[in-house]
């Protein structure tokens, strides 16, 4: 579950070129509610299933974790830590791999991406880091036999794919509509247990992770200067022909 | 100089035009070098090297179709080490950027995905992405290891440059990860005879305001006229009126076109995240107060099934 900050706020970065989380209200990313959704399903099928949610943020994350508890689920885990701060995508896939390693799992859930960064890789890092198969961006899916069968749009072909558990699996705002929690879901969030640990307890140094781990920088960050307002006409019968002449001058036409 | 690898993007040796795009920002940084995955190579050769592919890497293994990811990060990884390579560009696909992902962590390099830009500087390549539903604009350079980066199709437009490309054979040393998601069937997206979205100057999309799949035919009718792919917006997708393969936002396709045409589209958040740098933008919408009129640069208020007929009238009078 990832703590970003809304997406329909205004947005922006901090001096140093990471995403300001101070001047905007954040909440838990809009894609990872797809996962969840998949979780309860699968859950609701399986009696032995139980479904613990897992962040990486500071001390506010937990509020993306109460989110996703008040949908349904069992537990979670927050992983928060001073040092993390400025983590890259391979700082972030270490804390979660080895928080993931030491909780021990059957399939590892994820959105398809972060509706802040986007970058949509931690899904693969994290299949990478504990060695199981990746099967990702799936818009339907299905487990039997200890296997996880799923429908996958993919940069030029759809491709039906197969992959044994355990094993990481990201769903697509295409899997299924996410369920709102219900009020009794919400009071019964916040009676269950999360459980918070440190880079010591995960065995990972201050150097591997944060600034100081991270293998890319941000040079500059600055505002696109809003567009210039366009002229805008009510159709009073020629608005077809008005388009017309103005992509003429432009030269599409 | 060193080599820059590039990925090529194809299908059975069709190469697509992002490939073509990344050859020519591999130039600034570096000699081109195309990595070819599965068969097809021969066909691609002609192409390649007329973009400037010095050197073509081929890896012709079974496993590269039969398994998804996997065996390629094995043989782009073992290329890179082999070739010493300086920098490795990708597609910015969800395949590329998984490959991307994983050849960097195991070369210990850094990564910098969906850049819209790509120049040479004097600690190596340094990117431009959008961020923040293309509201800024942020450089940024790989600070360890062998940069890998991967491009958004319509970063730079494709320039021929002639060389006679070395074709090398690579034998690929598959690791069992290789092996661990399998390609049960594969259903190409059908091309038609528009253009693909990712790589169109122009890009005409429909929303809720197009009213039913049946009318997403004047879309159509205006999207060809223009040469033009075409888009939706996910209300239109959810509804049904148009595949999901052609949704434009931040969930859908990002798209960055010449000349966008938004037709009934009041251009949520998400819809412009996907849009938004493109550089014509133009909206039709009975909803003066549509937050899309905020980016057009032209926008009709106004019945779009009025409009655009009107408007394709207008195209073919002026072209006669």
């Amino acid at each position: 579950m990832k703590h970003v900050p809304d997406a329909t706020a205004d947005r922006t970065f901090t001096e140093d070129g990471t995403t300001d989380r101070a001047s905007v209200d954040s909440l838990l990313s809009e894609l990872d509610e797809y996962a969840v959704e998949q979780a309860l399903r699968l859950a609701e099928s399986d009696a032995e299933a139980e479904i613990s949610y897992l962040t990486v943020g500071p001390d506010d994350a937990r509020d993306a974790l109460r989110k996703a508890l008040a949908m349904g689920g069992d537990a979670a885990i927050h992983v928060s830590d001073e040092d993390i701060e400025g983590s890259d995508a391979f700082g972030t896939s270490l804390v979660l791999a080895k928080a993931i390693e030491r909780h021990g799992f059957d399939l590892v859930l994820c959105g398809m991406a972060s509706t802040d960064g986007t970058m949509g890789v931690l899904p693969a890092l994290l299949a990478e880091r504990l060695g199981v198969p990746a099967v990702t961006h799936l818009e339907d899916l299905a487990i039997e036999d200890g296997t996880v069968t799923g429908r996958r749009e993919g940069d030029g072909a759809t491709v039906r794919i197969q992959g044994a558990l355990p094993a990481v699996v990201s769903v697509t705002d295409r899997s299924g509509d996410a369920r709102y929690p219900s009020f009794k879901g919400i009071m019964a969030a916040k009676k269950k247990p999360v459980q918070t640990l440190g880079l010591a307890d995960l065995g990972i140094e201050s150097a591997q992770v944060g600034r100081a781990g991270a293998r890319s920088g941000v040079d500059t960050a600055t505002r696109r200067p809003p567009r210039s307002k366009g002229e805008i006409v009510a159709d009073e019968g020629t608005g077809g022909v008005g388009l017309a002449a103005f992509l003429t001058t432009k030269k599409f036409i | 100089m060193a080599e820059i690898l590039v990925l090529v993007d194809h299908v059975d040796g069709a190469v697509r035009k992002p490939t073509l795009e990344l050859l020519t920002l591999a130039r600034r940084l570096g000699e081109p070098s195309a990595v070819f995955l599965g068969p097809g190579a021969d066909t691609a050769t002609e192409v390649l090297g007329r973009y400037g592919a010095g050197k073509i890497h081929v890896v012709d293994a079974p496993e590269v179709d039969e398994y998804l990811v996997t065996p390629a990060v094995d043989a782009l990884t073992q290329i890179a080490e082999r070739t010493g390579a300086a920098a490795i560009l990708l597609p910015s696909g969800p395949d590329g950027k998984e490959i991307a992902a994983r050849v960097a962590l195991r070369l210990g390099s850094g990564l910098i995905t969906d850049a819209v830009e790509v120049t040479a500087g004097p600690d190596g390549p340094v990117t431009e992405q959008s961020a923040f539903a293309a509201t800024h604009q942020v450089t940024a350079h790989v600070t360890q290891g062998v940069p890998v980066i991967t491009v958004k199709p319509n970063a730079v437009a494709p320039e021929p440059a002639a060389a006679d490309p070395v074709v090398e054979k690579h034998d690929i040393t598959f690791g069992p990860a290789s092996a661990s998601v399998r390609i049960l069937s594969r259903t190409p997206r059908e091309r038609g005879d528009r253009p693909e979205l990712t790589e169109a100057d122009i890009v005409v999309s429909g929303g809720r305001g197009v009213n039913g799949a049946e009318n997403f035919a004047l879309i159509e009718r205006v999207a060809d006229t223009l040469g033009a792919a075409v888009g939706a917006s996910r209300a239109a997708v959810d509804a049904g009126w148009y595949p999901h393969s052609h949704q434009v936002g931040q969930t859908g396709t990002q798209v960055s076109p010449q000349l966008y045409l938004a037709a009934g589209i009041s251009g949520a958040i998400q819809h412009r995240a996907g849009m938004q740098t493109s550089k014509t933008i133009v909206a039709v919408n009975k909803d003066a107060d549509a937050p899309i009129f905020e980016l057009a640069d032209h926008g009709v208020v106004g019945d779009l099934f009025a409009v655009l007929p009107q408007l394709v009238d207008e195209i073919e009078r002026r072209r006669s």
